[in-house]
């Protein structure tokens, strides 16, 4: 029994790691990872609705009608986003101006309906929200990654502080919208190679 | 005028998909194809341009005069969501030739976020009627074009030897960065 939290809760750390093993919240990875402190918090907004909705939904899953069950999932989504967006704006307000509409568009990040649908739907109240607390730390991670890359080569920072000194010549390029698909796809072959390396099977292709 | 430049803004400029990634994952997913891309294509368009009237309507005449701004995010999606299935049901029922080309594409929209993107726009932007019109048709239609243009270079790639570890997703989002970049280049022109 033991053995079936401690799985789900490294599941999300590699084996299920979005956005790379699972495909899927590609929108907002690309969208606001241009500083590593922006792709962090959009990772802990995303990570904290997604612990919440797990949670809500496993224990109304006995409840909800398998019909409506998608529309159901969503207005839940929706109100545990509402209160994100309102917290965010109360406290952190410079980040929630920069992060902008892609606040209230965590309400259509697939992540979040797929592990719904996916695990929250057949699993008891506290294993999803072990799994939501998993998937969602493996996002904010990926995220802070790849706000990380492209804000030091892209702009020579990390945290908005220089790392490299002043003869550095960015490279602005990853800073802009081109430079976000081309970050993530480079990282994508890269988890793949070091999947055929390990010998371990092709999930993504 | 300043209509036709917020026309070739959405369109190409501020591309929805290439410069303001919204609408990925069906972007990645559909793409394989010409023809499903071209399905998607008008599924995305149809919805958008309907879903930003009723949005725009219920934020302008309800949610702003009341203070009620904070419920923006649940009502639109709420709207999406109905609209979605509404616009199933009467295609079923009205146009079978509409339904049969447009129908599988439906229900992944509700998920698409370039159709709610396009909602929160309009709304952060305060456009007035006509521009938002104008604002969320041509949006669509550069989400179309983007798409469409996409899919045609990955029937392309399909054929090209790729390495090994590149195939799929990754090759296709690169081929997506290439193509961001060569739309940056109509910056020149607003």
């Amino acid at each position: 029994m033991a053995n079936r939290y401690l799985d789900t809760l490294t599941a999300g750390l590699w084996k299920r790691i979005p956005p790379f093993r699972l495909v899927l919240g590609l929108c907002p990875s690309l969208a606001v990872t241009m500083s590593a402190e922006n792709g962090l918090g959009m990772g802990l907004a995303t990570a904290f609705v997604l612990i919440l909705s797990n949670g809500a939904i496993s224990s109304l899953r006995n409840v909800i009608p398998s019909k409506v069950r998608i529309a159901s999932y969503i207005v839940i989504i929706a109100t545990l986003v509402s209160i994100v967006e309102v917290l965010m704006k109360a406290f952190f307000f410079p980040l929630s101006q920069q992060l902008g509409i892609y606040i209230p568009l965590i309400v259509v990040n697939c992540i979040i309906l797929g592990r719904a649908e996916g695990f929250a739907a057949r699993n008891p109240p506290l294993l999803s929200m072990i799994d939501g607390f998993s998937v969602g730390t493996g996002y904010a991670l990926s995220l802070l990654l790849i706000g990380s890359i492209r804000e030091i080569f892209g702009a020579g920072a990390w945290f908005g502080i220089p790392v490299f000194g002043e003869t550095f010549e960015p490279m602005t390029f990853l800073v802009s919208a081109p430079g976000a698909f081309v970050t993530i796809g480079a990282m994508l072959a890269l988890q793949n190679l070091f999947s055929r390396w390990r010998g371990e099977k092709f999930i993504q292709g | 005028m300043d209509l036709f430049f917020l026309a070739i803004s959405a369109t190409f400029v501020n591309n929805i998909l290439l410069a303001q990634y919204l609408g990925n994952c069906p972007f990645l997913g559909v793409s394989k194809k010409l023809e499903t891309a071209l399905g998607m294509a008008m599924a995305v368009v149809f919805v958008t341009v309907m879903a930003a009237i009723f949005t725009w309507v219920v934020f302008t005449y309800v949610l702003k005069p009341y203070n009620l701004e904070f419920l923006q995010t649940l009502s639109f999606i709420l709207i999406i969501a109905s609209l979605v299935q509404l616009v199933e049901i009467i295609l079923k029922k009205q146009s079978r030739v509409l339904y049969n080309a447009l129908g599988v594409y439906l229900p992944l929209i509700t998920t698409n976020c370039a159709v709610m993107g396009v909602a929160l726009l309009v709304a952060k932007k305060e456009y007035n009627f006509i521009e938002m019109l104008v604002f969320s048709s041509t949006s669509a239609v550069g989400y179309g074009l983007a798409l469409i243009l996409f899919a045609g270079i990955r029937e392309r790639l399909i054929i090209s030897a790729v390495p090994k570890s590149m195939q799929g997703t990754s090759i296709a989002l690169i081929t997506a960065g290439i193509m961001a970049l060569a739309f940056i280049g109509f910056q020149g022109m607003a």
